[in-house]
């Protein structure tokens, strides 16, 4: 047992063990990145781990910058070209967990990583969906990680980059969208899955230390419990060496490009 | 059929103001020095298409030549937003671009359809997703066989397209390795295609499905060592991530991006980029 952890580390630390070693997991850049790789390297070392770029099987030794670092094809089993990673292996129902970060998020798991405004005339331009719109449809599940702020969890996001449950119940069924969609949501403070009927994301374990309060205040929708809350374990040694190691080697391999400005 | 010109040849014979064009490549091969030449020689009203339009694009879009881009991520990748793309979508400078914004499954199926030969792609796409709102150019299509709704867009057919490759060899076949991106769907879509390559050699001599483009499928080869700066060549030099941290600062301001473009672009020929690569060499870093 270890207390000294940043929320950072515990939330990538909680998204790890959601992963199993069976699972091919179609990585989104950032936490989910080190999320999956954690896991690859503690509990699930046979993670099939893909990325956009065409790399199936990746097993980068630092965690990449972009999601198409030449670690991930150096590492990798086999890498595609990007046109059959979407048609044969997202579109072909072969990725079992789509992992997405999210700028705005609501309370059914849909996610807006589009436009902070009006599409047309947006406050902030954010880069789009890439491959996120097909990933959220076409994996048979959908994690999201994300840090809690009132920005990034809201009552209503500005533009649907990525369904999750709509409006909520069988929405997606309605639809005719046939994988499960976000059945899971690791923050820095808990652990959130959605209501069986209504598909709100409910917390379902809380992070040591964390409050209901806490949990509350970082969150723009009213937030709903599970009638047995949880208190997530913490970070056992192993894990938070092994995520520290892979930041420190990654940081490393960073300033050894630096010196070459 | 392929011709041996320098870059600046092989852009003015090509590219025309007003094309529809595309620098394609996925995080690696980005022909960055295609770009700048572009640059260079002022050729506007341009549309450019690309999945991931990254610095490069941020670039064309700052200097005034873009009339309309296409595509499905307008992001500086692992580092944040592209400033210039917003400083034109958010406040209209130096001109206000029209956008056509699809996802990358749908940009990935619209350049093989186009390689194809067809008129459209064909897949299951954008479920729920409200970018079938915004673009028009989003379709239902119901299968003839079973009835399923599936989605459809136009097929790419860009007039030029400008890839970065490892090596050619002296007939001009394209050997690529490592990331492929959609490079190959580009070229076989476009009308004209010009490839920069780090080495032309007498003989290919690799594994037998490396040699992704023969000499008959494209328009140009201009040989330009490090052409993808600050993006990689597998085998050759690593992704100068430093220099993408960097450009999210020069492209911040507008006064700070003209005059490093000035600098850097501008009073600069292709011969650079084989400076800049200098210290990137794949085996001096291990």
């Amino acid at each position: 047992m270890n207390n000294n952890y940043s929320p950072d580390e515990m939330m990538t630390i909680v998204a790890s063990r959601a992963l199993k070693n069976d699972d091919v997991c179609f990585v989104g850049i950032g936490a989910p990145s080190a999320a999956c790789n954690i896991a690859r390297l503690t509990h699930a070392p046979d993670i099939t781990l893909i990325y956009e770029s065409g790399t199936i099987g990746t097993a980068p030794n630092i965690l990449p910058l972009s999601i198409g670092d030449g670690e991930l094809c150096e590492t990798a089993l086999t890498t595609v070209s990007v046109p059959e990673m979407f048609r044969y292996w997202l579109q072909g129902g072969r990725i079992t967990i789509g992992f997405l970060g999210a700028a705005q998020l609501d309370k059914f798991g849909n996610i807006n990583t589009t436009v902070i405004g009006d599409y047309s005339g947006p406050k902030t331009r954010l880069p789009g969906g890439g491959g996120a719109p097909e990933i959220a449809s076409s994996a048979k599940q959908v994690y999201i990680t994300m840090k809690q702020s009132l920005r990034g969890m809201v009552e209503k996001i500005d533009f649907f980059t990525s369904f999750g449950h709509g409006s909520g119940g069988n929405e997606r069924k309605s639809r005719n969208i046939n994988t499960e969609g976000p059945s899971l949501l690791i923050t820095d403070l808990a652990i959130w899955k959605p209501d069986p009927i209504s598909k709100e994301f409910t917390v379902h374990s809380l992070h040591t230390g964390v409050s209901k309060e806490m949990v509350q205040d970082s969150c723009g929708w009213k937030v709903k419990y599970s009638d047995n809350i949880e208190v997530t374990e913490p970070p056992t040694e192993l894990e938070l060496k092994t995520l520290r190691d892979l930041k420190e080697r990654t940081k490393i391999a960073n300033s050894r490009k630096d010196i070459n400005l | 059929m392929t011709k041996f010109l320098s870059l600046e040849e092989g852009v003015r014979e090509n590219l025309k103001p007003g094309n529809q064009v595309c620098f394609e490549g996925f995080t690696h091969l980005i022909p960055h020095a295609s770009a700048h030449e572009v640059i260079r020689q002022k050729i506007g009203s341009l549309t450019i298409v690309r999945m991931t339009p990254d610095v490069i694009y941020d670039q064309l879009i700052g200097m005034g030549l873009v009339k309309k881009m296409i595509f499905s991520y307008a992001g500086n990748p692992g580092v944040g937003l592209l400033r210039r793309f917003r400083d034109s979508v958010e406040n209209g400078w130096p001109n206000k671009i029209e956008i056509e914004e699809h996802s990358h499954s749908a940009m990935a199926h619209a350049y093989e359809a186009g390689a194809a030969g067809l008129p459209c792609a064909i897949f299951r796409g954008y479920m729920g997703a409200e970018l079938r709102e915004v673009n028009s150019n989003i379709k239902e299509v119901t299968c003839p066989f079973t009835g399923e709704e599936l989605t459809a867009i136009p097929a790419l057919n860009p007039d030029v397209a400008f890839i970065h490759a490892q090596k050619a060899d002296k007939k001009g076949n394209v050997l690529i390795e490592g990331i492929l991106g959609v490079q190959k769907e580009a070229v076989l879509a476009s009308k004209r295609s010009i490839v920069t390559v780090e080495e032309i050699v007498e003989k290919l001599d690799c594994h037998p499905n490396t040699t992704i483009l023969p000499y008959w499928t494209t328009s140009a080869i201009c040989h330009v060592p490090g052409g993808a700066h600050p993006s990689y060549a597998r085998g050759y030099y690593k992704r100068d991530n430093a220099n993408y941290i960097e450009w999210d600062k020069i492209a911040s301001d507008r006064a700070t991006f003209l005059s490093w473009m000035q600098e850097n672009v501008i009073k600069v020929s292709p011969k650079i980029f084989q400076n800049r690569i200098k210290n990137l060499k794949e085996d001096e870093n291990e």
